[in-house]
């Protein structure tokens, strides 16, 4: 059977969980996997020129305690995750898309987003690029 | 002597492995990378990365948390 993409639904928009996606692409494109990505919502937002290098905070999980963590983190020199993505795209295929209904939902035009967008697309798109591989949500 | 190096030390996951697919990506068939990481994840992502390329690790060393791979590009 022909390699399947790794396929990624973008819904959250806070920063551990787009690094957490960062760190997944880069993996992925290091192994020569080509990965889509699909971007709803909030974590279509996150890939704005306004946003995209702002601090978009963390899921509510994290509390107080990890917060702290993961500041001393990026304290340390860990790569922001708009960074490890640029880089995982210069490494391999990586295709990043946004929903056409999430772009509407924000009122977003083509023009907002930052370039590491490649596109926008509708759901139906994504499913035939997805092809057998696995889809995960994040 | 390798003939390309690739200092990875004092990043965390994935970068070691990013920046190793960087530099093979730009080096000719049978050249050599050596790596030097810290990350305590590189042994098994290294393992796992020449499997899955078919770059070739040729050496292999650990020394005071410092990891060292020399690797041969397909």
């Amino acid at each position: 059977m022909e390699e399947q993409p790794v396929n990624f639904v973008v819904f959250s928009g806070t920063e551990d969980k787009l690094q957490a996606l960062a760190v997944m692409t880069a993996g992925a494109a290091a192994l020569g996997k080509q990965v889509n990505i699909f971007l709803q919502y909030w974590g279509l937002e996150a890939f704005s020129k306004e946003r995209i290098d702002a601090d978009l905070g963390l899921a509510p999980e994290a509390g107080a305690a990890g917060k702290a963590r993961v500041e001393a983190a990026a304290k340390a020199g860990q790569a922001a995750w708009a960074e490890t993505l640029r880089q995982a795209k210069e490494l391999g295929e990586v295709d990043i898309q946004a929903c056409s209904l999430s772009m509407d939902v924000l009122g977003l035009e083509e023009s907002d987003l930052d370039p590491l967008v490649d596109g926008v697309e509708g759901v139906t798109a994504f499913y035939l690029n997805a092809g057998q591989g696995q889809i995960v949500f994040i | 002597m390798a003939d390309v190096q690739v200092d990875a030390r004092g990043l965390n996951c994935p970068m070691p492995i990013v920046k190793t697919a960087q530099a093979v990506k730009a080096m000719a068939s049978g050249q050599t990378v050596e790596v030097l990481a810290t990350d305590p994840g590189s042994v098994k992502d290294f393992a796992a990365w020449s499997k899955t390329t078919g770059n070739d690790i040729l050496e292999q060393t650990a020394d005071s948390g410092v990891f060292r791979f020399v690797m041969k590009k397909k």
